[in-house]
């Protein structure tokens, strides 16, 4: 048995940006979570795509909570996918992304969201696609993420 | 900074595209966890019925247990049933908050199994499947019943559901084995997969 859970890279947002991407990610671990720890200067939905896909080939189902009230939704042919929200810089966020080097299968994903301010939230991501993940690029409705937002992406290798 | 590794990715920001040792990124060094592969099992085209885990070391604080799944039952969508050690009896509790796109709710119970949700049933094409990912906790205590949480779900563009569970066997054992089916009587089917790890405490 070997250790089998390693950080691929840690990113820090040096100053306020509406889009970034990890890329060139490596194909040889079984799957991969990406937390996510700071948030957006506004409000705001934030968003995955992969591998440049700007395809209508994404879709969610969610659900969320905040104060007494509670939610689920869905999205259905989308051009990126919503994996959480951000409503300040307190926000954190955790996306598992499983088999994702796979090109047999779609790629499915786990989400979950807190953020200090306001919501919990939880979802699961399809992207109608079976390549390899090698690139996740972020974006925003319309906002900027937060200055300081650090992005770290593990790596599981499953034995 | 340097660049540690070849299987460290590079990033790039906006439309200014550039290999992350040019930007003012922080890059941390490939980092170890306390987090071991203990076993995988992996679905072959032939399917499989029951997945198990046998001889589990307690030598770990914590299991993680990642599933992702599609079984051949004829339905949209499957659970899995979870037992240890062989106990079959009516040891079992689950519970579980959900969304299906439209509404949430919850629901649970008892009875011979625990159950972790939520996967792809046989209607669904093979190559979309469900994943979960199952934390049991203390596994190796011998001085409390054992616990479980599960966060899983499935999409598939117009369908889907989300659940954040929580399982109990009311048993103070060791756990040494798991074993996994499917809740309406059919295999896993190819590409399943489901994969133990043991977290160091």
């Amino acid at each position: 048995m070997t250790v089998t859970y390693s950080t691929i890279q840690t990113y820090t947002i040096p100053s306020v940006t509406t889009t970034f991407t990890l890329s060139s990610i490596p194909s040889t671990y079984t799957d991969l979570v990406l937390v996510f720890g700071g948030g957006t200067v506004a409000p705001t939905g934030v968003y995955i795509r992969f591998n440049g896909d700007s395809g209508s080939n994404y879709s969610t189902t969610r659900m969320s909570g905040w104060a007494t009230n509670n939610n689920s939704a869905r999205s259905t042919n989308q051009t990126r996918v919503e994996v959480g929200g951000s409503w300040s810089d307190t926000n954190h966020m955790v996306v598992n992304l499983q088999n994702y080097s796979n090109t047999s299968i779609n790629k499915v994903g786990i989400c979950r969201t807190s953020d200090a301010t306001d919501t919990v939230a939880a979802g699961a991501i399809l992207w109608r696609n079976t390549a390899a993940i090698n690139s996740i690029a972020f974006s925003t409705d319309a906002t900027n993420f937060a200055a300081g937002t650090v992005i770290t992406l593990y790596g599981i290798k499953a034995e | 900074m340097g660049i540690r590794s070849l299987r460290t990715a590079s990033i790039s920001t906006g439309v200014k595209r550039s290999k992350v040792w040019d930007q003012s990124a922080v890059v941390t060094n490939i980092g170890q966890l306390a987090y071991e592969s203990i076993a995988t099992v992996t679905v072959g085209a032939g399917g499989l019925s029951t997945v198990s885990f046998t001889s589990i070391p307690n030598t770990y604080k914590h299991l993680q247990l990642r599933c992702l799944a599609r079984t051949t039952a004829a339905v949209d969508n499957d659970a899995a049933f979870l037992n240890f050690n062989s106990d079959s009896s009516a040891n079992y509790a689950a519970h579980n908050l959900r969304g299906n796109g439209g509404i949430t709710a919850a629901s649970g119970g008892v009875g011979s199994s625990t159950v972790i949700q939520r996967f792809a049933g046989g209607n669904q094409s093979s190559i979309n499947l469900g994943a979960a990912i199952v934390d049991i906790l203390d596994y190796a205590s011998t001085n409390k019943n054992k616990t479980l949480r599960d966060l899983g779900g499935y999409d598939f563009n117009g369908t889907g559901n989300i659940y954040f569970s929580g399982g109990l066997w009311i048993n103070t054992n060791a756990i040494t084995s798991i074993t996994i089916t499917t809740s309406q009587g059919g295999n896993w089917s190819q590409y399943s997969q489901f994969a133990l790890y043991g977290i160091k405490g």
